[in-house]
């Protein structure tokens, strides 16, 4: 993991963008430069109020240094990921990364269920990002944090960014309350399109408000990890099957930390279910599968780990060369190393679709 | 395609009792009061996984004569077109969704009886699982020990999505009467919607609960797995009903790589998921969730890597194929052999006495 720095030829050097990368607040303190008076009192003494048992916790605990790289843990203290010198010496500068999508899962009100509170953390979030990250370094490029709950603020943050290069996706929580195919949800994705940002749906640890399986919630760190998998296929079916994108031609939808080698079963799976249904959902003009061959980019962190690892051809064969991007996860404990993720020879074309110009061409990066 | 053989094993053919005045006779007393003053007998028990009239829970052409007696029905239908041997039975009775749990016992254990009256003594061709209402473990054990002196009752059925997680301690008794009884456990496409369906919350579509079964189905093997239920119960064998398969070659990938990070959380599993999958875990063929490309149909089939797995179904009478064409196309003669014989016997090991033509000593009343 934390490979020694050693020269490389100029050919071998790697270039990648890399789809996932998580900047966090050494503390709250971090935001209050971005937070009135009045909010920086009410953290102190109410702090936030999420839809779990457990204060500032996971209910399962992660594996390894709290779910990060033990060697990310800054020197003087914070957690990993809040200490922009060590990230671009231990992975911006050493793995080659061109441009960085930050991912800030943390404390931007997305699961905040105080709706005044939600909205200020979603601002400060967004300002901290400019000053704390891309202020600093070109290469990263900050995502919208919005309130899904709370779309009419989310379209209003949406649309005070627009138009900043700084930000080149909007973040928003696929642990919703209701499946965010739901028009509820709508005014979200239409300012997103308008602004022609790509909406980035990165599933964490923080529960939306229903149990994490339809089943019920899991025991195991092992089973709640397997639930960023079936929740991102309900986050996609639910897109699908409402009919977001008959309405929003022209969202693009990137799936951060999702997996991405069950999309295509899903997709065979709703066209034949579709085939029987498709009465039910008139507002679909097309085969479910098409909507999420066009709509859907996926980002490759943890790489799937077929037991013939040739077959991780065949799945990129299948959801498409063109929609999947390398990331990351850094500075997290499963983080993908870009020399050793994919064990099996790419062509050139191949490479660098998957580790830039994919990326490139969604996030419109120079 | 149509099947090639005579004598195949049907794993998932579906029965439903009439009303609820048929299920009188089997209950007790006070039940039958209860039912009768309370009109709970004019409710159709009907789950909102199924909806009578949806395009998928029966085959338009098999609708006809659904609601007479229906035996015939299934005879023509299912049993003589399709040359069965012997079509496995699985009766979800809108009772398992009672949150009233002595209720909800009293209701499996008539729909067991009748199953076994009206069915099972009726027509030598079909067997059953046992229903059992899961929300009190204990229960469920005690209709288990009944009807398990039926030798033609060859499994337990439960849905995919109840109260909590199937591999959950709290179900464990019922994992130890099915291995006491050689009982399989049967785990059909289903929610009794104690829950949303997702994650995130409730869906707007039945489409959309339809295909999110096979996300259930990850979850429950997932659930198997970390709870250690597979190295508990190592004679329990688990089948997944109406879950569709393509999915399950990703589910071997992630839980493989999933468990080599955190196999310290759970120390008695202690191999690799993709073995104990593959050993243990069987699926009904329909619904085939695959496109109708042999082609990929066959390149799915070698990332299972088993030819095991798969057991014959018709899902009769929901829809899932038209005709007698019960088969997808590209499937070899050998696997056909396999998915319609073999494997069936060995995923319900009560049906080998059974299929050996034995005649029942016992039999549930």
């Amino acid at each position: 993991m934390n490979a020694p720095l050693r020269e490389q030829k100029a050919a071998q050097r790697l270039m990648i963008v890399d789809c996932d990368i998580h900047p966090i607040q050494r503390s709250a303190k971090d935001l209050y430069p971005f937070l009135s008076k009045h909010w920086q009192e009410h953290l102190e003494t109410f702090g936030g109020h999420v839809r779990q048992g457990l204060i500032e916790q996971t209910m399962w605990p992660r594996m390894m240094a709290a779910g990060q790289r033990a060697d990310a843990y800054p020197a003087q203290g914070g957690p990993p990921g809040s200490d922009f010198e060590l990230m671009k010496r231990q992975h911006l500068d050493v793995n080659g990364v061109e441009f960085g999508m930050l991912v800030a899962l943390s404390k931007g009100g997305m699961e905040e269920r105080n709706p005044d509170l939600a909205r200020a953390l979603s601002s400060a979030v967004n300002d901290w990002q400019l000053e704390a990250w891309v202020k600093r370094d070109a290469r990263l490029k900050a995502g919208i944090v919005v309130t899904g709950e709370d779309p009419e603020h989310a379209v209003a943050e949406i649309e005070k960014r627009a138009g900043d290069p700084s930000f080149a996706q909007v973040i928003l929580s696929p642990r919703s309350s209701e499946p965010l195919g739901r028009r509820r949800y709508w005014p979200i994705f239409a300012a997103a399109e308008r602004a022609g940002l790509p909406v980035g749906l990165h599933p964490a640890a923080i529960p939306g408000g229903s149990a994490s399986s339809g089943a019920g919630w899991p025991t195991y760190y092992m089973q709640e990890h397997h639930t960023f998998v079936t929740g991102s296929q309900a986050t996609a079916v639910s897109l699908v099957m409402e009919g977001v994108f008959e309405q929003f031609p022209k969202l693009r939808i990137a799936m951060i930390e999702a997996g991405f080698s069950w999309a295509p079963a899903l997709g065979w799976r709703m066209d034949r279910i579709w085939e029987r249904m498709r009465k039910e959902t008139p507002h679909l003009k097309r085969p479910p599968s098409e909507y999420m061959r066009e709509h859907f980019w996926f980002a490759t962190q943890p790489m799937e780990e077929p037991e013939n690892p040739q077959d991780i051809l065949q799945v990129f064969d299948w959801i498409g060369w063109d929609r999947i991007m390398f990331s990351t996860d850094y500075p997290h404990w499963d983080f993908d190393d870009p020399r050793q993720a994919i064990r099996v020879r790419l062509t050139d074309e191949q490479r660098e679709k998957i580790f830039r110009a994919n990326a490139k061409a969604l996030y419109r990066l120079p | 395609m149509k099947l090639p053989l005579d004598g195949a094993i049907d794993c998932d053919a579906h029965l439903s009792v009439p009303n609820v005045a048929a299920l009188l006779p089997f209950m007790s007393e006070y039940w039958r009061d209860q039912i009768v003053n309370r009109y709970i007998d004019r409710s159709g028990f009907n789950l909102m996984s199924y909806p009578s009239r949806s395009p998928f829970t029966v085959r338009d052409d098999w609708r006809a004569g659904q609601d007479t007696d229906g035996l015939d029905v299934l005879r023509r239908n299912l049993l003589e077109p399709f040359r069965l041997s012997t079509a496995i039975c699985h009766t979800l009775h809108g009772s398992i969704a009672l949150f009233n749990e002595d209720m909800g016992a009293e209701f499996c254990k008539a729909v067991n009886s009748w199953v076994a009256r009206e069915r099972l003594d009726r027509e030598p061709r079909l067997r059953a699982s046992i229903l059992v209402h899961a929300q009190n473990p204990a229960l469920a054990v005690e209709e288990i020990e009944r009807c398990a002196q039926d030798p033609r009752f060859v499994a337990v059925l439960l849905p995919v999505m109840g109260e909590s997680p199937l591999g959950r301690r709290l179900y464990w008794p019922i994992y130890e009467a099915c291995e006491r009884h050689g009982l399989s456990l049967a785990v059909h496409a289903g929610s009794t919607y104690r829950h949303a369906p997702t994650g995130s919350g409730w869906t707007s579509f039945q489409s959309e609960d339809y295909v999110l079964q096979s996300s259930a189905f990850e979850n429950l093997i997932v659930s198997f797995l970390a709870e250690g239920v597979f190295q508990k119960f190592q004679d329990l064998k688990l089948v997944c009903m109406e879950s569709g398969f393509t999915w399950l070659p990703t589910l071997i990938w992630r839980s493989s790589k999933t468990w080599r990070g955190v196999r310290t959380e759970v120390p008695w599993l202690d191999r690799v998921p993709s073995e104990i999958i593959r050993e243990r875990i069987r699926l009904t063929l329909q619904p085939v969730d695959a496109p109708r490309d042999p082609k990929i149909l066959n390149r799915i089939l070698e990332q299972i890597g088993c030819d095991d797995m798969l057991l014959f179904s018709t899902d009769y009478p929901h829809s899932h194929f038209d005709g007698e064409d019960v088969l997808p196309d590209g499937l070899s003669e050998e696997l056909i052999r396999k998915i319609a014989i073999a494997n069936p016997l060995a995923a319900f090991p009560r049906l080998a006495s059974a299929h050996a033509g034995q005649k029942s000593r016992e039999t549930v009343q």
